[in-house]
């Protein structure tokens, strides 16, 4: 993926397995989040190709991807600041029936039954984050950690088969963290693969297997905690490298 | 006393009409964030269209096909909205500012055909005789004009109902989400633009039906009627009311029209007849001024304030951690 003159992400290449939570890591201005937003339709990527379930996706628009079962967060939480936090859970199943514009006048009692079908799930996520007492409360109102709940709840609520989250523990706290890491193991036991990007090493070294180290755009290698944390490359490149971003 | 009283009711029958633009506008705008300048196009579009169609006979443009009230109507509607389409699927695609000049354009470009398009128009001098529903039953004016706000009122109502409960439903809840943040929206599978063209395109319909009983309550339209300001009128409506809110759209646009009207007769009043033109200036100017004293006080309209978009009732929270 090419910025201009800029190659962000650069001859990447790595194949994910079914069922694994999958670490990112590499310092700031590695391409990472470029990384997501090409995985996930936001950029389409200038050469390559990305596969999901042996089916090209490059270039999909971000919709389409979401319907084929691949959801995202965001690195800074983008919640629908408006609206409530059971609004927000409620926008995300897809192919509501009340989505179309005629079913709600001719089909209303499909459209309640489905409605209150997934009201009964929202809650039970938002019980699950520990997001159950601000249910109705927008967004907005908010800490950040909880914000980045509300993003996981959504993505949850479409039932994926894997998850891209960006920096999931960034500026949570401690005791919000551990919770988070509990949520997305839990989750990963009940079948869900995860793609991970991590700046707590605690958490990645703990969490994912395999790690994958990114740095200048480029994949510098690719093993599990032990391999990575004995590489003299990994700390090579989060110590001296270039001393070039903050992002 | 029946001065006042028909006074009133006439009053009323326009302020319902506009109430019905700025339902429209709301939804595009409050409810979806869409900028259309060009209300007033669409309003023309919904005038003509039912001028032309349920109109007798006559001289120099087309005509004469007499479609009876209701048919006229809904091929109003259907008209806006075909225009609404023909605007909104190029636009609505591209960054926001398009749809502002596309809709700066139409509005323009309808003033033009109406006013040079003589054959279809009657060009400046417009269309006459536009009939009125059920007019043969009545025999006094302010008796037929009683009934015609009944029944617009009653359409209104209908409006007000219909748009509350699809902005309430989970298709408006989309529609709200993707105004939020639409790269969100899009990250959780909704694409923006299908439901744009919808906002747009319904209400637009709003507005075009509001142009087809205009059409037909004043019995005579012609380009005149459909200036720029209007547009303006029905922004000033939504924002003084409440953009976002339904009630909102309506009272401010009682408030409103009450404003321009009673400004309008005191115009008459003090200015010497030969500022009397420049009369609708100090309207625009005083219009202007209420705007900015509520954007100043009640950022959010007079209503401004909204509801939570659950479909199934009030939302249920979930007690014990
Ligand atoms: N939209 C963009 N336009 C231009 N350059 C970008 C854009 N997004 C990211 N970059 C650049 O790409 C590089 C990688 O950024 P990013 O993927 O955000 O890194 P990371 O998430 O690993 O910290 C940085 O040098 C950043 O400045
Ligand atoms: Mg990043």
């Amino acid at each position: 993926m090419r910025f201009g003159g800029l190659k962000a992400v650069d001859d990447v290449s790595f194949k994910i397995r079914e069922h694994t939570i999958t670490g990112l890591i590499g310092p700031n201005g590695a391409g990472k989040t470029t990384l997501f937003n090409s995985i996930a339709g936001v950029y389409t990527p200038t050469a390559g190709q990305i596969l999901f379930k042996g089916e090209r996706i490059d270039g999909l628009p971000p919709h389409r991807i979401f319907h084929k079962g691949l959801v995202r967060t965001f690195q800074i939480p983008r919640p629908f600041p408006e609206m409530t936090v059971l609004e927000n859970l409620l926008v995300v199943p897809p192919s509501q029936c009340g989505e179309s514009f005629w079913n709600n006048w001719f089909q209303p009692a499909r459209v309640r039954e489905e409605e209150e079908r997934n009201h009964d799930k929202a809650c039970e996520i938002a019980k699950f984050l520990n997001l159950g007492h601000v249910l109705d409360l927008p967004c907005k109102n908010l800490s950040g950690g909880q914000q980045k709940l509300v993003e996981i709840g959504r993505a949850l609520m479409a039932d994926p088969s894997m998850i891209l989250l960006d920096e999931p523990g960034a500026g949570v706290n401690p005791s919000l963290l551990a919770e988070i890491i509990d949520r997305i193991s839990e989750l990963h036991e009940r079948g869900i693969t995860f793609l991970l990007i991590e700046h707590n090493m605690d958490m990645v070294l703990n969490l994912c297997d395999p790690i994958l180290v990114m740095a200048n755009g480029r994949l510098l290698m690719e093993g599990d905690a032990q391999a990575v944390r004995s590489d003299p490359r990994v700390l090579d490149a989060y110590l001296g490298g270039e001393p070039e971003a903050t992002s | 006393m029946t001065g006042i009283v028909s006074y009133l009711v006439f009053f009323s029958i326009l302020a319902s009409i506009y109430s019905l633009m700025s339902l429209g506008l709301n939804l595009q705008w409050g409810y979806t964030g869409l900028f259309n300048i060009g209300v007033v196009g669409f309003f023309a579009v919904g005038a003509y269209t039912f001028a032309i169609l349920a109109s007798p006979p006559a001289a120099g443009h087309i005509g004469g096909f007499n479609w009876p009230f209701l048919a006229a109507l809904i091929a109003a509607m259907i008209a806006t909205g075909i225009v609404a389409l023909i605007v909104g699927i190029p636009t609505l695609r591209l960054r926001e500012d398009y749809l502002a000049i596309a809709t700066i354009g139409i509005g323009a470009t309808i003033q033009l055909i109406a006013n040079n398009m003589n054959w279809l128009t009657g060009g400046p001098n417009g269309i006459y005789n536009i009939p009125q529903p059920l007019s043969a039953y009545f025999s006094s004016n302010l008796g037929y004009n009683v009934f015609f706000l009944v029944m617009i009122v009653v359409i209104l109502l209908l409006a007000y109902w219909s748009l509350e409960r699809i902005v309430h439903s989970p298709w408006g809840r989309v529609l709200m989400a993707i105004r939020e943040d639409e790269t969100a929206a899009s990250s959780v599978g909704k694409s923006g633009f299908s439901y744009r063209l919808q906002s747009f395109v319904i209400g637009s319909i709003l507005m075009g039906l509001a142009g087809a009983l205009y059409a037909s309550f004043i019995k005579y339209i012609s380009p005149t009627l459909f200036m720029p300001v209007l547009t303006f009128q029905v922004w000033a409506m939504l924002i003084v009311g409440g953009s976002g809110n339904n009630r909102g759209a309506i009272l401010g646009s009682v408030l409103v029209w009450a404003l321009w009207t009673m400004s309008g007769s005191v115009v008459q009043a003090i200015l010497p007849s030969t500022l009397q033109v420049k009369g609708g200036a100090f309207q625009i100017i005083l219009i202007g001024l209420v705007l900015m004293l509520v954007l100043l006080f009640r950022p959010r309209g007079i209503m401004g304030s909204r509801k939570a978009v659950v479909f199934a009732g009030e939302s249920k929270t979930v007690s014990g951690e």
